[in-house]
C-alpha cells in the first residue's frame, strides 16, 4: 500500500505473497499445458517448414544430389547479383505502393460504412467480400479484360474520344500488378479497418466537437489514432503476401512487372538450385518483417504528431 | 437575476419521426446559475441538452445563449461545454493532454497553456495524476478530469449529463458537494441532467422538472418540494399522501375544500387546475405527519392505527390506517424518540399542520 500525494489515500492491488508454490502447480503451467497439443501442432506446421528452408539456404546442390557443408555462398549471390536486387527491390516497392494505395482506398469505404451505414451495416460489409467469392485467378484474368489493348478500359475510352488509338500503357507493366493487387485486397484491409472505428466510441468524437474540433480536426485528432490499430493491420495484411505475390505478376505484370516470387518459383522449378531458392525467399522474409517493422513505426509517428 | 437570460428556449419541439421527444419546451435559464433538468428516463433530458450543445438540432422553435440564436450554430462554436455520461475520456492521451485538448485550437503560447491546464486540474483536486491515462483512473478521477477539460474552456455555459449517475452513493454525496462549490467559485452557468431528486435539490439554484417532453414546473427546490402543481411531480419527488377532497368554494388562486379527516382548509390553488366532479387531490408529505407521544396535544390531530413499519436507520416509515380515509398514511418519522419500536398493530395520534396540505392537479 502506498501513500501518494494530495488529498487522497490510493490502494494498490495487493501482490501475490512471494513465498512462491512450484511452478508446475502454477495456473500458468496448467494453462500452458491444457493449450499444448495445439500450440506443439502450430509450432510444427509454422516453424517446421521455415526451418527447412533456413537450412537450406546455407547448403548447396549440385544437380540432384545436396551438399550439406555450411556456406554463405546463396546469400552473397541473392545479395550480390544485380538482378536480384532489382528483383527484390521492385518487390519491395510494388508491394508498400499496392499497401499504401489500398488502406489509403479502403479507410473512407470503411469509414463511411461504420458512420453512415445505418442499419445496413452488415448488408454493405456482405457485398465488399462478394469479389472474393470467384477464384483469385479469375479475378486477376478479369483486369487482363478490363486493361488489355481490345480491353474494356481501351474501348470506353475510344468511343467517348478520350484517346484516338489504344493505349499501350495498361497491361503488362507495374502499374497493372498494383492495380490489381489494389483490388484483390482491398476487402481484406476493409475489413480490420472497420472493426477497429466501429470500436471508437462515438462520445469521443462529440466530446471533441465540444472543445471546439471542426469534422476534420476531430477525424485526425481522435477517429484516425483510435483506429490505428485498424490500419496498422490491415498494411500488415496486405503487405506481407504481395510482397511474394507469384500469380498477379505471371499474368499481368509482363517484362517490367516481374517480382521475387518469380525468381523463387524459378529456382525451385527450372533452375534446380533448391538452396539459392531458399537464400532468396529467407532474404525477402527478412527484409519485409524489417519493412513491417518500419511501417508500423512510421504510422505511429504519424499520428503522434497530429496530436 | 440579471435582464437577459443567459438561455433563452423558446416553443422547442424535437420530432424522432412521430415521436415527440420534446413537446412545447420553453426556459429562461439565468447567467450564474445553476439550473437541472430532472425527471424519469426517456422523458427528453438529454435531447434537451443535447439541443443546447448543438448536437440534436430542434425540429421547431428557438434557442438562444446569450441572446443570440445558436439553430444552425454547429457545436464547436456554440460558447458551451459538455460533462458526458460516459465522461468520453480521451484514451489515446493522458490527463494533461485530455484537458489541453481544447486549448490546443486557441494557440495560446506553451506556458500559458500549461498554467491554465495545471489551474483546472487543480481546481478538481487532480493536480498529481496528470500522467495517467484514463483506464489508470477511478470513475470519481474520470468524472473530475472531465469537468476540467470542460472548464478550461472557460464557457458560458456548462452542460452535465448525468455525471453522478456512474459512482457509488459515498462518492456522489462527496461529488454533489464539489459540484456545487466548483459552481460558486467559476461562477457560470450550471445545467445539469439527472434523474435523482435529491441531487437535483441539493444542488439546484431552480429546477424544471420533466415528463414525457414536457415541462410541468420550474421552481426552487423548496417550492418545487413543498408546492409540486401536480400529482406527477409530487410523486416523483419523494413520497407523498394522497387524498381526495370536496370542493366547497373556488377563486382565481385558491381553494376551498372538506378533506376526509384533515377538516375543511383553504389551499393555494395550483396552475393548470381543473377540477373533476368537484373533487381536487390534496396531499402531504409523510415528514410533515408527526407521532404524538403519551399525552402530548397539539392544534391538529389525528387518530390511527400502525398497520406496518419500514426501518431505513435514522428513520422509520409507519403506515398508519386512519377510520374514514381510502389509504392508510405513510408518516416518515426521525428514530430519536423511538418511532422504530412503536409495535404493528398500536394506536397512535399523529399530529399534522394544515399549511402542509398541498392542492394538486392531476
Ligand atoms: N435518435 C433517436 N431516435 C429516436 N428516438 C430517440 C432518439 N434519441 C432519443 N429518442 C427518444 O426520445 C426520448 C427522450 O430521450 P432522452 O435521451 O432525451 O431521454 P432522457 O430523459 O435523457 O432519459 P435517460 O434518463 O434514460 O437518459 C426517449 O423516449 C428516446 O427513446
Ligand atoms: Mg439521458
Amino acid at each position: 500500500m502506498a501513500v501518494l500525494s494530495g488529498t487522497e489515500v490510493e490502494q494498490r492491488p495487493a501482490y501475490p505473497p512471494k513465498n512462491r508454490v512450484r511452478w508446475t502447480a502454477s495456473e500458468e503451467a496448467s494453462g500452458l499445458a491444457l493449450i499444448s497439443p495445439t500450440l506443439l501442432y502450430a509450432v510444427a506446421l509454422l516453424f517446421l517448414p521455415i526451418l527447412i528452408v533456413v537450412a537450406y539456404s546455407f547448403w548447396t546442390q549440385d544437380y540432384l544430389t545436396i551438399d550439406r557443408t555450411f556456406t554463405l555462398q546463396n546469400y552473397r549471390t541473392a545479395l550480390g547479383e544485380p538482378i536480384y536486387q532489382d528483383l527484390l527491390l521492385r518487390s519491395l516497392a510494388i508491394s508498400l505502393v499496392v499497401s499504401v494505395v489500398t488502406v489509403t482506398v479502403s479507410y473512407p469505404i470503411a469509414w463511411f460504412i461504420s458512420f453512415h451505414g445505418g442499419v445496413h451495416k452488415n448488408l454493405w460489409l456482405f457485398l465488399i467480400t462478394v469479389p472474393c467469392w470467384t477464384s483469385y485467378l479469375l479475378r486477376v484474368m478479369s483486369w487482363k479484360v478490363i486493361l488489355g489493348y481490345g480491353g474494356v478500359m481501351n474501348t470506353g475510352l475510344l468511343s467517348i474520344g478520350i484517346i484516338d488509338k489504344p493505349l499501350t500503357s495498361l497491361l503488362y507493366n507495374s502499374n497493372a500488378v498494383v492495380i490489381t493487387l489494389v483490388h484483390s485486397w482491398a476487402a481484406f484491409a476493409i475489413l480490420p479497418i472497420f472493426v477497429s472505428l466501429e470500436k471508437v466510441d462515438r462520445s469521443l468524437i462529440e466530446a471533441a466537437h465540444d472543445l471546439g474540433d471542426n469534422k476534420l480536426m476531430s477525424f485526425l485528432r481522435v477517429t484516425l489514432p483510435l483506429s490505428l490499430p485498424g490500419v496498422i493491420s490491415a498494411f500488415l495484411i496486405v503487405m506481407i503476401p504481395t510482397v511474394g505475390d507469384y500469380v498477379t505478376p505471371k499474368l499481368v505484370g509482363g517484362k517490367d512487372g516481374v517480382m521475387i516470387a518469380t525468381a523463387i518459383q524459378a529456382q525451385f522449378g527450372k533452375g534446380a538450385n533448391w538452396p539459392l531458392g531458399a537464400a532468396l525467399s529467407v532474404t525477402t522474409m527478412v527484409i519485409v518483417s524489417a519493412m513491417a517493422g518500419l511501417a508500423v513505426l512510421a504510422l505511429k509517428l504519424l499520428v503522434r504528431m497530429a496530436k | 437575476m440579471p435582464d437577459t437570460p443567459m438561455i433563452t428556449i423558446e416553443a422547442v419541439n424535437k420530432f424522432y419521426g412521430i415521436y415527440k421527444a420534446l413537446d412545447d419546451v420553453s426556459l429562461d435559464i439565468a447567467a450564474g446559475e445553476f439550473f437541472s433538468l430532472l425527471g424519469p428516463s426517456g422523458c427528453g433530458k438529454t435531447t434537451l441538452l443535447r439541443s443546447i450543445a448543438g448536437f440534436d438540432t430542434p425540429s421547431t422553435g428557438d434557442i438562444r445563449i446569450d441572446g443570440q440564436s445558436v439553430i444552425g450554430t454547429p457545436p464547436n462554436r456554440r460558447p458551451t461545454n459538455m460533462v458526458f455520461q460516459s465522461y468520453a475520456i480521451f484514451p489515446h492521451l493522458d490527463v494533461e493532454e485530455n484537458v489541453a485538448y481544447g486549448l490546443k485550437r486557441l494557440k495560446l503560447d506553451a506556458a500559458e497553456e500549461r498554467r491554465r491546464v495545471e489551474a483546472a486540474l487543480e481546481q478538481v483536486r487532480l493536480g498529481h495524476l496528470g500522467k495517467r491515462r484514463a483506464h489508470e483512473l477511478s470513475g470519481g478521477q474520470r468524472q473530475r478530469v472531465a469537468l476540467a477539460r470542460a472548464l478550461v474552456m472557460r464557457p458560458k455555459v456548462l452542460l452535465l449529463d448525468e455525471p453522478l449517475s456512474a459512482l457509488d452513493k459515498k462518492l456522489r454525496e462527496e461529488m454533489q458537494v464539489e459540484l456545487r462549490s466548483l459552481q460558486k467559485a467559476v461562477g457560470i452557468t450550471f445545467i445539469l441532467v439527472t434523474h435523482d431528486q435529491y441531487e437535483a435539490l441539493a444542488l439546484s439554484d431552480r429546477i424544471a422538472v420533466m415528463f414525457g417532453g414536457r415541462i410541468a414546473q420550474v421552481a426552487t427546490p423548496k417550492e418545487i418540494y413543498q408546492r409540486p402543481t401536480t400529482r406527477q411531480i409530487a410523486d416523483f419527488l419523494g413520497g407523498m399522501n394522497f387524498m381526495k377532497a370536496r370542493i366547497t368554494g373556488e377563486t382565481a388562486t385558491r381553494l376551498s375544500v372538506e378533506t376526509p379527516r384533515f377538516g375543511d382548509v383553504t389551499l393555494d390553488k395550483p396552475l393548470g387546475f381543473n377540477a373533476r366532479n368537484g373533487t381536487a387531490t390534496i396531499g402531504i408529505r409523510p415528514e410533515r405527519l408527526r407521532v404524538l407521544w403519551d399525552d402530548a396535544r397539539a392544534d391538529f390531530e389525528l387518530a390511527g392505527r400502525v398497520v406496518d413499519r419500514h426501518y431505513f436507520g435514522e428513520i422509520t416509515h409507519l403506515i398508519v390506517d386512519v377510520p374514514g380515509m381510502e389509504q392508510p398514511l405513510s408518516v416518515s418519522e426521525t428514530n430519536n424518540f423511538g418511532a422504530d419500536d412503536i409495535p404493528v398493530g398500536d394506536a397512535v395520534r399523529l399530529a399534522y399542520d394544515p399549511d402542509a396540505l398541498v392542492a394538486l392537479s392531476d
